[in-house]
């Protein structure tokens, strides 16, 4: 609903005059030079871009993009947002967030604000620990990974944010490197155009904390071996040579050698990120060989904003009330001489 | 219906207090909300009190599970539902037991005797029946088989199932009160011709029944005679009973419609403010955007989204939902948006008494937030000016670019009375604070030079991007920033800010005396019980009693200090273990404070308030 425009904007219209603080070395700058790359590709008007976020190191973001902003409180941006959207829903509105913020004090906005579908788009860095605070396990943390508050190990066991929030009935969700700004700026305009809530979670390093925690994953010289990025009627062909492949064998997937055993590439599973049922796509977030990126899901329904949208034209139709004067005389009323 | 009188001619009595109890199913609350109307509608003044349970459906005939409803009519200026009653409509032994103290000796008690089996004696813990132990002899009884008569003149109706039929009992009583109040059920009829509009069986049985009670009362020899109650004289104009809590959210509807702006509720149900809700969701057709939200705090924040965005937005919430809001309001000071937030007070701490009434939540209002967090705090004081008080807290949240609590209390948002009805054109003028253009040299944070407000840039508006947030401000940019000055700075402007709000806000002023010896000073919901009491007192012959009604606490009104000192004595009657005295003695010096307070999760009587006031004057 976002209203499109001719002027053409340079990343440099969405700097702000405020000195960017992350530590040096940190993902979060790549996001943010991303996402200022993405914006001018969206036919947004600047005036109508909402940035709004929890706390956290990620929730700094707000204030180095110029746009308007709100850094919040922690865990609450989803729903803050929430109010900003029905309350303009002209406005392009997204969440910055952390894997803390999001999926431990704010996890109950979290899978609220999926499950409405209102047309928000949610970017969640995922850095796997709590880095303004300082080096604290987060919801995220693997098993046994020692931090600060988890000297011996960490015993509580993680989520995964992909599968929490597809199960929360999230409709759009993508995955990318902290590393891949293409990819990345690629997704964020990607995500403008889907309507609904969206979700890209970035496995962002924290070099300070939990430096290397997606090196497995996105190293560049096992990337391509490690990942899958998959596209929407494309097939799951992954690895340096393209010749690694995902079919589903009974109910699990099964990585695959084009060439090898017969298989031949018309054999491997062609993503469709727009099937309704999420089966698949959990299936695909949960893959450790390859680590799947890109958009996972992408199913469009009737957005919460519409269906409120909906419902009040018809009360308006249907109703006597035009201003509050018509409702205090209306009824059991009396007079008194 | 026009039904003849009695033979003989009703008696005129200047007020009367009925109080209607029985089951919580058994569907009081309906029986008194329609006595009540008739009366209004009759044109006396009235004022009404629910009084129920926590639990929906406790276990029937159990004394925990007693459902009340006090009504005060009169011909005369009401202003509480009264103490004790003139006559009590009990529906079983358990409402019997647990309201019989409030009837006046010699008084009238009505009883369903087919409800005094054995088993429901036993459930009121009743060891003798009280109808046949003589203990009931100081009252005017009247035994009337309401549940068998209730079936008898239901039997030629069709298609009734026989559970139906019992619920419908509480008409018959309704019918023999009318009667013997000189009331036409011609209202409550025509009401259940619309509520009832698809079954038809279910208006012809309630009517039959309403009827053929009225009948009853008419030929029983047991009620000597009919009475009424003069209409009441009240300034000319029209009017309707209405709710506290509708009041509340119809005052909101009007801020919005007088500002120009969309309404905004981000709400999670709660007792007892859950009608706020119930009744805002219904006005989609003035654009009214409700969120029920996922919990309390999700409620405020998406509050103060839609604020940020620009609509007039609101929460609603009672006490524990306040303590969960903390940190948010906190947030929207910082930030300085419009926000309003209502607390329909109930019993606490905890969970506490959620059906009940309290005023323990003032200290909350003011102070219970990380940090230095000054809000405004106002208070309505009956239940048609919740309307007056929901109005002015958008205003002033709007004008001073700041939240505003609004403190309500579980007794005036259930309690009902009759209220003017004030078209919007009567409303004073709300000047938000949005800005549409951008000046070269506008900053976020500059400020009103009187009321210190900020301006209010929307997104959506070109040039005035900008950023906000917890973290604290610079003065003028409202970047981060941590200079030492700077924080200082900000948490005086932000104090002066809501001081100022002195200068926008009424006076104080005195009922019954200017001066004297004894000043009666209450504050949101007792008004009602406080004002009837200094009156008695006054028309008795005490002129050296005043009294003064606080509805703004934080700022308090200017000449607060002075109209304090010109009494001797002063008593802060409050309905917690005295928040609102505390207030005043950190603010004023010098004063000859005493406080009287309740935690019954009950309002003030009468008798109790008069005994202490001639007390502190002696």
């Amino acid at each position: 609903m976002e209203t499109t425009i001719e002027k053409k904007y340079t990343y440099k219209d969405f700097e702000s005059d405020q000195e960017v603080r992350w530590c040096p070395g940190c993902d979060d700058y790549v996001i943010l030079r991303s996402m200022q790359k993405a914006l001018p590709e969206m036919g947004v008007k600047r005036e109508d871009v909402v940035f709004i976020s929890g706390i956290g190191c990620s929730s700094r973001f707000p204030y180095y993009m110029n746009t308007y902003g709100m850094h919040g409180i922690h865990g609450r941006a989803p729903a803050i947002a929430t109010g900003v959207k029905l309350a303009n829903p002209n406005l392009s509105v997204w969440v910055i967030t952390g894997d803390g913020d999001s999926m431990a004090i704010g996890g109950n906005h979290f899978i609220h604000v999926l499950r409405r579908n209102i047309d928000l788009n949610i970017v969640m860095f995922n850095n796997e620990i709590y880095g303004l605070t300082k080096g604290q396990f987060s919801p995220t943390s693997l098993l046994g990974q020692k931090t600060k508050s988890s000297p011996y190990g960490n015993t509580q066991p993680p989520f995964s944010a992909g599968e929490l929030a597809i199960g929360s009935q999230a409709r759009f969700f993508a995955r990318v490197g902290g590393n891949t700004p293409k990819e990345m700026t690629q997704i964020f305009i990607e995500t403008v155009k889907f309507k609904g809530t969206s979700l890209i979670e970035v496995m962002q390093n924290c070099p300070i904390f939990n430096d290397g925690a997606y090196d497995e994953f996105t190293n560049k010289e096992v990337r391509e071996d490690r990942q899958l990025f998959v596209e929407h009627g494309k097939p799951m062909i992954f690895g340096k040579q393209r010749n690694k492949g995902l079919i589903l064998k009974g109910l699990k997937l099964e990585v695959v050698t084009i060439g090898e055993n017969g298989i031949k590439e018309e054999d491997i599973l062609i993503h469709n990120a727009k099937e309704e049922d999420p089966t698949l796509h959990q299936m695909l977030v949960r893959s450790k060989y390859p680590l799947v990126t890109g958009i996972i899901r992408s199913f469009e329904e009737m957005t919460f904003v519409v269906r409120e949208d909906e419902q009040t034209a018809k009360v308006k139709a249907n109703s006597k009330f035009r201003k509050t004067d018509d409702l205090f005389f209306s009824g059991d009323v009396y007079q008194v001489i | 219906m026009n039904t003849p009188l009695t033979k003989n001619q009703p008696e005129t009595l200047e007020a009367v207090i009925i109080r209607f109890v029985g089951d919580s199913g058994d569907g009081m609350q309906l029986t008194g909300t329609q006595f009540s109307d008739t009366s209004a509608m009759f044109g006396n003044d009235i004022a009404t009190f629910p009084n129920y349970p926590a639990e929906i459906r406790a276990p029937q005939g159990s004394l925990y599970g007693v459902s009340g409803f006090q009504v005060h009519i009169g011909s005369v200026e009401i202003s509480t539902p009264g103490d004790e009653v003139d006559l009590l409509v009990a529906m079983n032994p358990a409402g019997l037991k647990t309201n019989l103290h409030a009837v006046k000796p010699g008084h009238t008690i009505i009883v369903d005797t087919d409800a005094f089996t054995r088993k429901n004696l036993e459930k009121a813990q009743y060891e003798t029946n009280p109808l046949e132990d003589g203990s009931l002899s100081n009252y005017r009884v009247i035994e009337v088989a309401m549940t068998s008569l209730t079936k008898e003149a239901l039997k030629s109706v069709e298609g009734l199932d026989n559970k139906t039929i019992t619920r419908t009992k509480n008409m018959f009583a309704l019918g023999m009160v009318y009667w013997m109040y000189n009331r036409s059920p011609e209202h409550t009829i025509s009401f259940f011709n619309k509520k009832f509009k698809s079954s038809p069986s279910i208006i012809e049985a309630n009517t039959k029944v309403l009827n053929t009670g009225y009948y009853f009362a008419e030929t029983l020899e047991l009620i000597p005679n009919a009475y009424t109650i003069s209409p009441a004289k009240m300034p000319s104009g029209t009017y309707r009973i209405i709710m506290g809590n509708t009041a509340t959210a119809w005052g909101f509807l009007a801020a919005a419609e007088k500002a120009g702006l969309e309404l905004f509720l981000g709400s999670y149900p709660i007792t007892p403010a859950s009608d706020i809700l119930h009744e805002l969701v219904k006005h989609r057709h003035f654009g009214v955007k409700s969120l029920q939200a996922e919990d309390e705090i999700a409620g405020i924040t998406s509050a103060i989204g839609a604020a940020f965005a620009g609509d007039l937005a609101i929460t609603t919430t009672s006490g524990p939902g306040l303590a969960l809001k903390g940190e948010a309001i906190g947030l929207a000071m910082m930030i300085e948006l419009p926000l309003v937030i209502v607390n329909v007070q109930r019993g606490g701490p905890s969970t506490g008494l959620p059906t009940k009434t309290e005023q323990s939540d003032l200290l909350q209002a003011l102070y219970g937030r990380n940090g230095e967090s000054p809000v405004i705090v106002i208070a309505a004081s009956t239940p048609a000016n919740c309307f007056d008080y929901a109005f002015q807290a958008a205003k002033l949240s709007l004008e001073h670019m700041t939240p505003v609590i609004l403190l309500t209390d579980g007794y005036i948002a259930n309690g009902s009375a009759p209220w003017k009805i004030k078209s919007v054109n009567e409303m004073p003028e709300i000047k938000h604070k949005i800005i549409k253009e951008a000046s070269e040299d506008w900053h976020p944070y500059d400020r009103d030079e009187d009321s210190l407000a900020r301006n209010w840039a929307v997104p959506g508006t070109p040039g005035l991007e900008h950023r906000v947030g917890g973290l604290e401000k610079d003065r003028i940019s409202g970047n981060v920033s941590y200079v030492p000055e700077n924080h200082e700075y900000m948490t005086k402007k932000r104090a002066e800010k809501v001081k100022r709000v002195q200068n926008y806000i009424p006076e104080l002023k005195t009922e019954f005396a200017n001066e004297g010896d004894l000043l009666v000073v209450g504050w949101g919901g007792t008004y009602g019980s406080l004002h009837s009491a200094v009156k008695h007192m006054n028309e008795n012959g005490h002129k050296n009693i005043g009294y003064a009604h606080f509805n703004y606490i934080n700022p308090l009104p200017k000449n607060t200090e002075a109209v304090l000192k010109r009494f001797k004595k002063i008593v802060v009657c409050e309905l917690n273990s005295g928040q609102f005295v505390k207030v005043l003695k950190m603010n004023f010096d010098g004063l000859n404070l005493t406080q009287f307070n309740k935690i019954q999760g009950l309002p003030f009587g009468n008798q109790e308030l008069e005994e202490k006031f001639k007390q502190l004057l002696k």
